[in-house]
């Protein structure tokens, strides 16, 4: 349990990546499934050659970026489709993570990582650990909300939003989205890099549907945070990363094989997608509304009981 | 200020769907300008804006802004010279952006995006004032959604987004063709008191003959890819929507019957 925390809270920090830009860049990145990877790997191949693992996990951040902003150069000055933009990046990266660790797995366990004083204080797994990496998912969070905030990160969300007004305010809009999808792809990178410092090897296949896992977390996320601020959106980005291992986590200790981890992670993206439009969390406003309502009961009399005309609103109601 | 040289744009060329937008055509803006154009469908007024502010590139001719020419630079790179409202109110704000940080986008027309708060109490307080001049409320709407307000309430903010840096010229795309009369009337009020407060050089392309004719100072009118009139100050003012109605069949008959005997 502890350990999923830690999982999730982890793979936060990729969510927050997927969200710059499926949500905020509305642009579906598949690049992710690569450049984690491309993160693990070179953090990987340069901490067992003796490199400091912060400064692994850096150079990680780095790669990711050059990944990403190939992304863009192939969507912007190619005018390739985003999505196969994104594949096309996905696919070539297989074959340069292979040459990055020179084999196909890359063991860390005796190696210097960032996770090793938590393993040596004998906190790794504990709420100790989840703490810290809380606090670094957190920090992490905070620097996106700031940016996001900045000129520069407005006109990102404006590309995003409406891109033909704000070329016709002076943007170039060519540079924001390869901007964006290199921040993106950099902090993919640094969660891969993470992951393979936490669980002590670097694996080429361990990007494979991560895509998945990040949309996961970004639209459940914003089903249960529907606060449409960008803080809310990246606290629910992060929220939605643990709840994804969550749901994991049991889903295994209720019996399925580690096998059907991938289709349980597509049917989870499904059921976010379509659960909130087909009436199941669609009520959680209309409860919100109840409750305001009878809590200000006096005034609101005659609008509750319009509302209770519908059944279910009704039992609500009662219950109340 | 603005001059437009021998500009030519011919749409599919060589193919059977070519269509001659503009043809040859030359215009000249003096600072402080007002000028409306008019014609019908298909005449080359979009493409005339299109080309000023650079979304679609000129086949041959030159546009120069402030003795530079412009010709080169993309339309990113032209906004600093030039606002711009289009037709679709959708278009010229960002939906899911606040009416704050929409203007805080627009402060920066032009210039270098950097890593400053885009939203400072001090520009609050100027996009507040700014807004008080539209009349609409919403000064007292800062933190609302653009996406939330009316078609005529995104037109009036985008033509503020536009004009209150004061660029050097002011393009305005049928914008008030999209709305209801009453909103309509409400947006070229606004035109009228924020070009005449600051003195903006203007061109506004309208489909409204009787709007044309009550605001700016000087009216072209095109037809098929060409300036085929345009009348000063001082005979504006005399002219009616029935005589330019007049003027404009006159001419195109006359094009026509150029074609007929040529033909």
């Amino acid at each position: 349990m502890e350990a999923t925390l830690e999982l999730g809270l982890i793979y936060g920090v990729m969510a927050l990546g997927v969200y710059l830009t499926f949500r905020v860049l509305n642009f579906p990145d598949l690049t992710v499934d690569g450049s984690f990877t491309t993160g693990a790997a070179t953090a990987a191949i340069l901490i067992t050659n003796d490199v400091p693992a912060w400064l692994a996990t850096l150079a990680a951040f780095a790669a990711g970026a050059i990944a990403g902003t190939l992304t863009g150069l192939l969507y912007t000055k190619g005018r390739i489709d985003g999505l196969l933009a994104g594949i096309l990046v996905m696919i070539a990266l297989w074959s340069i993570n292979l040459r990055i660790m020179g084999t196909s797995n890359l063991s860390l366990l005796r190696a210097d990582t960032l996770i090793t004083p938590l393993r040596e204080a004998g906190v790794k797994g504990t709420w100790v650990s989840i703490l810290i990496f809380l606090v670094f998912v957190v920090i992490v969070k905070l620097i996106i909300d700031w940016f996001l905030s900045t000129d520069r990160g407005l006109a990102i969300q404006a590309t995003g939003n409406n891109e033909q007004m704000i070329r016709s305010l002076g943007v170039n809009t060519h540079g924001t989205a390869i901007l964006t999808l290199a921040l993106s792809n950099g902090l993919v990178a640094v969660c891969g890099a993470l992951i393979a410092q936490y669980q002590g090897f670097a694996d080429i296949s361990m990007g494979i549907g991560l895509i998945l896992i990040g949309l996961a977390a970004v639209i459940v996320g914003q089903a249960i945070f529907a606060g449409r601020g960008i803080f809310m959106a990246t606290t629910g980005a992060i929220a939605g990363a643990v709840i994804y291992w969550l749901v994991i986590f049991f889903a295994l200790r209720i019996g399925f094989n580690p096998n059907d981890m991938k289709l349980i992670s597509a049917v989870l993206v499904v059921a976010a997608l379509l659960l909130p439009r087909w009436g199941f969390l669609k009520r959680i406003p209309s409860m919100r509304q109840i409750l305001v309502a009878s809590r200000a009961r006096g005034a609101e009399i005659p609008r509750t009981e319009a509302e209770a005309g519908a059944p279910r609103d009704s039992t609500m109601t009662g219950v109340k | 200020m603005l001059t437009i040289e021998n500009v030519t744009k011919t749409f599919f060329p060589g193919t059977v769907n070519e269509r001659v937008a503009l043809s040859d055509v030359s215009l000249r803006l003096a600072e402080g300008d007002f000028v409306t154009v008019i014609g019908s469908n298909g005449a080359g007024k979009s493409t005339l804006l299109n080309t000023i502010s650079g979304r679609i590139p000129v086949d041959t001719g030159s546009i120069v802004i402030d003795d530079k020419p412009v010709n080169r630079l993309k339309d990113y790179q032209r906004a600093r010279y030039m606002g711009r409202v289009f037709q679709d109110p959708m278009a010229g704000t960002a939906p899911d952006l606040t009416i704050e940080q929409n203007l805080a986008l627009a402060l920066r027309r032009g210039q270098s995006r950097g890593l400053g708060k885009a939203v400072t109490r001090a520009r609050r307080e100027l996009f507040r004032s700014e807004l008080v001049s539209l009349e609409l409320g919403l000064e007292n709407r800062l933190k609302a959604k653009v996406g939330l307000l009316s078609g005529g309430q995104r037109q009036a903010l985008s033509l503020l987004m536009a004009s209150f840096t004061q660029p050097r010229i002011l393009l305005l795309d049928e914008h008030t063709a999209a709305l209801d009369p009453q909103r309509a009337e409400l947006v070229t009020r606004l035109t009228k008191e924020i070009v005449e407060k600051d003195r903006l050089t203007t061109l506004m392309v309208t489909h409204n003959m009787e709007q044309a004719l009550r605001v700016g100072n000087r009216l072209i009118m095109m037809h098929e890819g060409r300036i085929i009139l345009d009348i000063d100050e001082d005979r504006k003012k005399q002219l009616t929507a029935a005589d330019l109605l007049a003027e404009f069949t006159k001419i195109k008959g006359a094009v026509v019957d150029d074609r007929t005997v040529l033909g």
